[in-house]
C-alpha cells in the first residue's frame, strides 16, 4: 500500500475571469523509503498539489480528487481537529524561504519545543533533551546554546536546518519539501540536500521533493513527475526520464540546461514545445 | 605594442578595496569589514568575466564599485582605457553612460507606478536632450530588440513575466548604448526555460552590440556556458581567476574544487551511479 495517493487531484481558484485551474487531475503516489521528485516551473501547480494535501490552501479553494489517501486513511474530508494532529507529526512540510517560515517573535529553542509539546506530549526535561538531539543530528553545532537564538541571529542554512530538525521532530512517515535549498548557496544546498538524503534513508520515510531544478533532481529522486500547467505530463524513474523522457515538454525542459548546450545558443522550451501540454498517457 | 592593448581592454581593474565601518558604542570600538580585499583583473573587449562565490563573498559590492554605486576604498578603476575618479562629484557623465547594470531581482527593480515605455524613456530624460518624439521611438525600438514589441509601451510591471521583466532591466540598461554590462545575477530568480531565453538574449545582444559582460552568478553551469573568462572570489579575495576552460578543467583553490563537488549534476552518468550506490545501500 502506498503511503500516500492521490488520484485525480483537482484545484481551483476563483478569479474575477472564472474558475482557474491551478491542479488538473493529478494522480501520483509516493512509498515509505521512497523519494519523489515534482519538477515543473513557477505556476505548473506543483506546489498547491501538496498544499492541498496539507489542507493548507485557503478556503476559497475548490478542492475535488476521487482519492487522497494517506497510510489508506482518507485526507480529503478530515476533521480540523484530526487534521491537526496528523500534521507536523506524520506529515511534515519544509519550505522555501527558510527565515520567513520561522517565527521571528520566538526563540527557535521555543518553536522546536512546542511541536514536541503538542504532538508528544514530552515534559520540559524531555523536550529539552529531545531538541538538543535533534539539532545535533541535523548538524548544528552548540545545540544547546543554538536553542536561546532567533532566526534573525542565524543565517539562511542555519534556518534551514532548524526547520528540517522541527519537521523531522516527531519522525514523520511522509516529508514534503518544497524548494529546500532554492534560496541556499551551492556548497549550503550540497549540505543541506546530503543532510535530507540521509535522514529519509535512516528513517525510511517518504519524501517529496518539489524543485525546479533539474539538478536537485538528479542528485535526490528515486521517481519524478514532471507538472506543467497544472497537468502531470510525465512520471518516470529518475534514470529513464533523464536517459529517454517521454513527453516533449521533458526533452525541452532538459535540452534546456546550459550543460547540454550545443553550439553557441540555448535551445529554449518554445522551440520543442508548442504549449499546448499533451496528457501523460497519449505521449508515453 | 601597449597601444593595442590598451585599445583592446574594455576594463581593468588594479587591486580594488572596499571597507565598510561598523558604528562602534560606547564600549564598543568600531569595526571595519574588508569586503573586498584587494582584487585585480583585465577584461578585454566583447569578452563575458564570470564572479562566482557564495552569499557574503564581496561580488555584488565589487559590482556596485564598478557600477560606481560605492566608491572603491583604494585601488584603480580603468574603464575604456581611461582612469576613473571615483570621487563623488568627479564622475563624467560619459562614464556614466559607458557602464550599465542589471540586477538580480527583476520584481524589485522596477518602479510599480512606472509604465514601462517612461521606464526606458528615463535614463534619455535624465542624460540627453532628446525630444519626447524620438524618446518614445528609440524606446520603441529597444522593446523590440529585447523581443518585446510597441504594444507594451503603456503596460505596468505588474503585467510581465518574471522574464519579460528581466528583458526589461536589460533593456533600460541598453538605452544609453553602454559598453560595459555588470549582470547582477540576472538569471537565477528565473525558471529553467525562461533562464534559456535570456541568456540566448544576451549572447545576442553582446553580439549585435559588441557589448563586454561582467556577469554575476553562482550557478556554475550557466557560468561554463556563458563566460570567456572566471574569477572565483572567497572571502573578499579572488582566490582563482582565468580562462573558463583553465578553470574548469583544472581548479587550483581548495574552494573551487569544493564549489564544483557541490554543483549538483544532472548528466546520465552520475544518475545511474548514484541510483547504483543507494540500490546496494538498500540490499546491504
Amino acid at each position: 500500500m502506498a503511503l500516500l495517493q492521490i488520484d485525480n487531484l483537482t484545484v481551483e481558484f476563483e478569479t474575477a475571469s472564472g474558475w482557474f485551474r491551478a491542479v488538473d487531475g493529478v494522480s501520483m503516489s509516493v512509498n515509505s523509503g521512497e523519494v519523489l521528485a515534482i519538477v515543473g516551473e513557477s505556476g505548473s501547480g506543483k506546489s498547491v498539489a501538496m498544499l492541498a494535501v496539507m489542507g493548507l490552501l485557503p478556503w476559497t479553494a475548490k478542492i475535488t480528487a476521487d482519492r487522497m489517501l494517506f497510510e489508506g486513511r482518507d485526507i480529503q474530508n478530515i476533521g480540523a481537529s484530526e487534521r491537526r494532529k496528523l500534521i507536523g507529526k506524520d506529515i511534515a512540510m519544509i519550505f522555501q524561504e527558510p527565515i520567513a517560515s520561522l517565527n521571528p517573535c520566538f526563540t527557535v529553542g521555543f518553536q522546536i519545543e512546542e511541536v514536541l509539546r503538542i504532538h508528544l506530549g514530552l515534559d520540559k526535561k524531555a523536550r529539552r533533551e529531545r531538541a538538543i538531539e535533534l539539532f545535533r543530528q541535523v548538524g548544528l553545532p552548540n545545540p544547546e546554546e543554538r536553542l536561546n537564538h532567533f532566526p534573525h541571529q542565524m543565517s539562511g542554512g542555519q534556518c534551514q536546518r532548524v526547520m528540517i530538525a522541527i519537521a523531522i521532530a516527531c519522525d514523520p512517515k511522509l516529508l514534503i519539501a518544497d524548494e529546500p535549498t532554492t534560496a541556499l548557496d551551492v556548497t549550503i544546498q550540497k549540505q543541506i540536500l546530503d543532510l535530507l538524503m540521509s535522514l529519509q534513508a535512516k528513517n525510511g520515510m517518504g519524501l517529496i521533493m518539489i524543485t525546479h531544478d533539474m539538478g536537485v533532481v538528479a542528485e535526490t529522486a528515486d521517481r519524478v513527475v514532471v507538472q506543467y500547467k497544472g497537468k502531470k505530463m510525465e512520471e518516470a524513474d529518475v534514470l529513464s526520464l533523464f536517459e529517454n523522457p517521454k513527453s516533449n515538454y521533458t526533452k525541452a525542459l532538459l535540452a534546456a540546461l546550459p550543460e547540454n548546450a550545443t553550439g553557441d545558443r540555448l535551445t529554449t522550451v518554445s522551440q520543442y514545445f508548442d504549449g499546448t501540454p499533451e496528457p501523460a498517457g497519449t505521449s508515453a | 605594442m601597449t597601444e593595442i592593448k590598451k585599445s583592446n581592454t574594455m576594463l581593468e581593474v588594479r587591486d580594488i578595496k572596499r571597507d565598510y565601518e561598523l558604528p562602534g558604542g560606547l564600549f564598543k570600538p568600531k569595526k571595519i569589514i574588508h569586503a573586498v580585499k584587494g582584487v585585480s583583473f583585465s577584461l578585454e573587449r566583447g569578452k563575458t568575466l564570470a564572479i562566482v562565490g557564495e552569499s557574503g563573498c564581496g561580488k555584488s559590492t565589487l559590482a556596485r564599485m564598478l557600477t560606481f554605486i560605492d566608491e572603491p576604498t583604494s585601488g584603480d578603476l580603468i574603464i575604456d582605457g581611461e582612469k576613473t575618479d571615483t570621487r563623488p562629484g568627479h564622475l563624467t557623465p560619459e562614464m556614466r553612460q559607458k557602464v550599465q547594470i542589471v540586477f538580480q531581482n527583476p520584481y524589485g527593480s522596477l518602479n510599480p507606478r512606472q509604465k514601462i515605455g517612461d521606464v526606458l524613456g528615463e535614463p534619455l530624460l535624465i542624460n540627453t536632450k532628446i525630444s519626447a518624439a524620438e524618446r518614445r521611438e528609440r524606446a520603441n525600438e529597444m522593446l523590440v530588440k529585447v523581443g518585446l514589441g510597441p504594444e507594451h509601451y503603456n503596460r505596468y510591471p505588474h503585467m510581465f513575466s518574471g522574464g519579460q521583466r528581466q528583458r526589461i532591466a536589460i533593456a533600460r540598461a541598453l538605452m544609453m548604448n553602454p559598453k560595459l554590462l555588470v549582470l547582477d545575477e540576472p538569471v537565477s530568480a528565473l525558471d529553467l526555460s525562461v533562464q534559456a531565453q535570456v541568456l540566448n538574449l544576451l549572447a545576442d545582444l553582446q553580439d549585435e552590440f559588441g557589448l563586454t559582460y561582467v556577469f554575476i552568478s553562482h550557478d556554475l553551469s550557466v557560468v561554463r556556458y556563458i563566460a570567456d573568462e572566471v574569477m572565483v572570489m572567497y572571502f573578499g579575495e579572488a582566490v582563482e581567476y582565468g580562462t573558463r576552460d583553465e578553470v574548469f578543467s583544472d581548479p587550483k583553490h581548495e574552494y573551487t574544487r569544493s564549489l564544483f563537488a557541490a554543483t549538483p549534476r544532472a548528466d546520465v552518468e552520475s544518475i545511474r551511479a548514484r541510483v547504483a550506490r543507494k540500490k546496494a545501500a538498500s540490499a546491504a
